[in-house]
Order: structure tokens, then sequence, then C-alpha cells
């Protein structure tokens, strides 16, 4: 394996191919336009087919058809684009059916700017469409882990037969960083290994995906299934991070994403100053990690925690109903492609601290 | 205490500042080190300014935005008025010479004139003022070394034969133009 500098939107690219999904939909939008580009000309070297859409609801519908035949399917965009998405991502969910949606995300809401945001948390961990669904949604803090979650939400909605998302700020799909790829890559995976792609019916009995059930009692049965699925989600699928967690903190930092290293950098000044603060960086935005944050908050050391956000407070949302009140819970966030800085961390931590 | 060297590179659209700060990382990545590369991304205008940073560490690289550089390389009079004062005491500042005539008048950094434009003119090219910077760059931090920078740049033009050799005076020329002042720390 050799080391590549690679901007993260070409990087989420290349680990789509690595994961053997070369069926791609999508229309351009920044800050997530190079993964279009790259793809233009990188997809037909492999086989692969990119279909450029008029527009991300057509995306979207693109998808639903185009996973119904058990290929490994995906699209990239940003938070408007992958709002125009929910309808069809919501069908997908209720037909149990496996796709990545990458959202490299800008701020919102409308049109917003072209800048890095996290405001589009409850749309992706809360289902962004109608009905009682979830995505399992990944959330990288480097272009490595980009890379590493791209090929893993391929497998998970594989698994699952739901779909992943993976969800980055504007940094991610940015910023250049050092990457490695897998020395073998997959080859796509063949719908005939599995029992209920669209494959053509022919020789054996008709297979038939849908989400309309006008039978209450089968709709129900619909959603129990959706349900089960997710109670295993949750108890397999749950990845966190902790960084400089020790009985010596004084403070818990939860943060994500990209906000999570700006943390790492205000941790890591803080310690020279003497304050010790550890970092939870939740992975999996849906299946939260609730037992692991409230493990790590409910330590006696633990005074308080502090939740940083690019956005006006989402995630902040999760971890209070996961620390059951057991610990003060403050929130610092900035937000319309405004990024925390270690120093703003810095200072609301010294104030926290200060006021006890 | 972590080593780790912040730069940010900044000009006008088209001075190849991307470029520079590309090829540093590139370089920094080649040694074994962590690097990030991140462009100033955002609604720009043609002929408006340009600027990445280059973060280069030992140890696993925190936040990718960077408030208070340690070091920069300013190409033009609007970055060296926005960056110059940003550095942290202590730092490092590179001003291209050719096309700002003044200083940024800080006490507590250092300050290298490099007459980017007027080098690389007489290397055989107006266009690798970027390169006489970025090896004015190297000469005074050290933080990656001549060979190592002299392969990725064979790496990445290495097919235009006659642009590799004007790219090759820049850097001799502009390594020459100081030796060390700096220490990453």
């Amino acid at each position: 394996m050799t080391k590549k500098l690679m901007k993260g939107n070409e990087a989420i690219g290349e680990a789509a191919i690595a994961a053997g999904a070369i069926n791609y939909f999508a229309y351009p939008i920044t800050p997530q336009s190079e993964v279009a580009e790259y793809m233009t000309w990188r997809l037909p070297e492999v086989g692969g087919v990119f279909v450029q859409a008029e527009s991300e609801v057509a995306v979207g519908n693109m998808l639903l058809g185009a996973a119904c035949t058990g290929k490994r399917v995906f699209t990239t965009s940003s938070s408007p684009g992958i709002s125009l998405m929910m309808e069809a991502m919501s069908y997908m969910a209720g037909d149990h059916l496996p796709v990545v949606i990458v959202n490299i995300t800008r701020g919102g809401p409308g049109l917003g700017g072209i800048l890095p945001a996290q405001s589009d948390y409850f749309q992706a961990a809360k289902a962004g469409g109608h009905g009682d669904y979830h995505a399992i949604v990944l959330a990288p803090s480097s272009v490595q882990e980009a890379v590493d979650l791209m090929i893993l939400a391929f497998d998970l909605a594989d698994n699952y037969r739901t779909p992943v998302i993976v969800i980055g700020d504007g940094m991610i799909g940015q910023m250049m960083e050092s990457v490695e790829f897998p020395a073998k890559y997959r080859e796509p995976v063949n719908p005939e290994t599995k029992d209920w792609p669209l494959t053509g019916a022919k020789g054996r009995k008709a297979r038939v995906i849908k989400s309309l059930f006008l039978d209450p009692k089968l709709l129900e049965k619909n959603s129990f299934d959706l349900a089960a699925k997710y109670k295993v989600i949750k108890e397999k699928e749950v990845r966190c991070e902790l960084y400089k967690v020790s009985d010596k903190n004084r403070l818990l930092i939860a943060a994500y994403g990209t906000m999570a290293r700006i943390c790492q950098t205000a941790i890591d000044e803080l310690e020279d100053e003497g304050i010790s603060v550890g970092l939870f960086r939740p992975i999996t935005l849906f299946p939260f990690p609730e037992k692991e944050i409230f493990r790590e908050t409910a330590k006696a050391n633990i005074r308080a925690v502090l939740t940083v956000e690019m956005s006006m407070g989402q995630m902040i949302e999760d971890i209070d109903r996961c620390i059951k009140g057991k610990k003060p819970l403050d929130f610092y966030g900035r937000t319309g492609g405004i990024v925390p800085t270690p120093n703003e961390v810095k200072d609301k931590v010294r104030q926290m601290l200060a006021a006890k | 205490m972590s080593k780790q060297l912040e730069v940010v590179m900044a000009g006008f659209g088209g001075q190849g500042v991307m470029t520079a700060g590309q090829l540093l990382a590139y370089a920094g990545m080649e040694e074994g080190k962590q690097v990030v590369w991140i462009p100033s991304y955002g609604p720009e205008m043609r002929g408006g300014t340009a600027n990445c940073t280059v973060v280069i560490s030992d140890v696993r690289i925190g936040s990718p935005i960077i408030n208070n550089p340690l070091s920069a390389c300013v190409f033009n009079r609007p970055s060296l008025d926005k960056f110059g004062a940003m550095l942290r005491p202590g730092g490092l500042l590179l001003i291209n010479s050719s096309l700002i005539d003044v200083a940024s008048g800080r006490t507590d950094i250092t300050e290298i004139l490099v007459p980017a434009n007027d080098i690389a003119i007489k290397a055989g090219s107006p266009k690798v003022a970027n390169m006489v910077m970025l090896a004015a760059y190297v000469a005074a931090t050290e933080v990656v070394s001549f060979d190592t920078l002299n392969r990725m740049l064979e790496l990445k033009m290495g097919k235009k034969k006659d642009l590799l050799a004007v790219n090759h005076r820049a850097f001799e020329e502009g390594r020459a133009l100081t030796g060390k002042v700096f220490t990453m720390r």
C-alpha cells in the first residue's frame, strides 16, 4: 500500500470504487463537485457508469431504481441537494434497499452558503424523509477515515439492506491529506448471490419491492421489520472514539467530524495549561453511542459536558437524552460556514470551569 | 511538545500558491510526516486572492484550520496585509519583494524578503515565482529536504522536461537566498 495525497472529495470517489461500487448518479453542487469531476474520468476506467441527472430529485429516483437490481449504487451531494432526495430516501428505506448517500454539508437553511457546516445532523440522524425509518449515519473526521467509512458504508448497506449516509462537512471534501486504499479492490457485488434483487424473473417466482401497503396490517408489519433491523444495528454497529479520556479529566467535550479535530487541538493546548479535558467523538450518528456517552459522562471526575458543533445545537439533543441529566450540559457552536476555533473552544471550557 | 509547522501560501489567483503548497505537502508526506493541505475555499472573483494552508506534523494533526499560523509566504500586498497581522509571535514571514514594497512592521517575527518574480524571470519564466518562494521557505525552515522536494517536483512535472529545468533553477536560486533561520517547535 502506498500513500497518496488526495482531496477528500476525490478520495471518497476512489473509496467507492475500492468497495466495488461503480454505479454513480449525481448532480453537481459545491462543495463536493470534485467527486463528480473525478468520476467522469475514473469510472470509465473501471467499467463503471456515471449518470449526471437533471436534478437531485432525479438522482434520488435513479438510485431507487438502480438499487432494486442489487448492485452497489451511490451518490454524493450537499445539503440542498440532499433535501431534494429525501422522498426517494424514505422509499428506499421502506423498500429495504442498500444505497450509500454522501452529504458534504454546507451551511443552511435554504440555499444557505457553500462553506462547511454540521447543520444537517437532524436530517441525517433522525430521518429526513417521511415515515418511520432510519439510515445508518457515518461521520468521518479525516480523509483517511472518509475512505475507510465509505467502504464500510457499502458493506453495512448490503448487510442490513438499508440506506447509509456518510456525512462530512465541506472541509472533509476540500482538504488534502495522505490516504491509503486497500491493496485489493472489491469486485462489484453479483446480484445473483442475493435473494431479493429484481434481476428478471426468468425461471423463478417474480419478486416485488415496494413501500405501498394499503392494508394497515401489512404496513405495520413492514415498520416492525424495519424496527427489528434498527434494533440489531443499535446493538452491533455503534462506533465512537475517545481522545485523552482519563480520570484526570474535569470536563468532557462531545464533537464529531472536523469539529472533533478542532476540539482535539483545543484539548492539547489546554493540557499544556494544566487543564485536563477528554474528547468523545461519535463516529456513528445513527446508531448513536448512547451507552458509551452515558458511561463516560457518569464518571465521578467529570464535572460537566460540553457539546461543540458547527450548528446552533443538534447533536446536543442526543447527548442530552443519553446523559439523563446526570451532569450539567453546555453548548458552543458557530454556523453559516463559520467554524469555531480552538481558542473559542478553550475560552468556553475555561468559562465553564470558572463558573463552578 | 509536538513538532508542528503551519504555513499559509497566499497571493493572487494564478501565482501558483496552491501548487507550491501542494508540493510542500507531498514532500512532507514523502518524509513520513502527517500533512494537511487546505485551500481557502469560498466565493471568489476572478483576479481575487487565493491561499492555502499546509500543516506538517510529527503527530496526528488536530484542527486543519489554522487561525494564527506560525509562518506565511505572501505573494502580493493584500496577502501581506491580511496574513502579516495573523502570524503568531516568533513566526516567520516571507515577502515577495518584487511586488510588495513594504514590510509587515512587526518586530516579533522573522522577515525574509524574496524578490520572487525578479528571480523567476532570470531563471527563465515569471511563472516559477512560486517555486523561488517555496525554495526560500524550505531553506529557511528545513521542514523537508531539497532531495525530497526535487523528487516530488520530478514526479509532478516529469513529463515536461523544459519546464522541469526552469523549476529546478528556480529552486536553486530561492535556496541560495537564505540559510536556516527558523526552527520547528
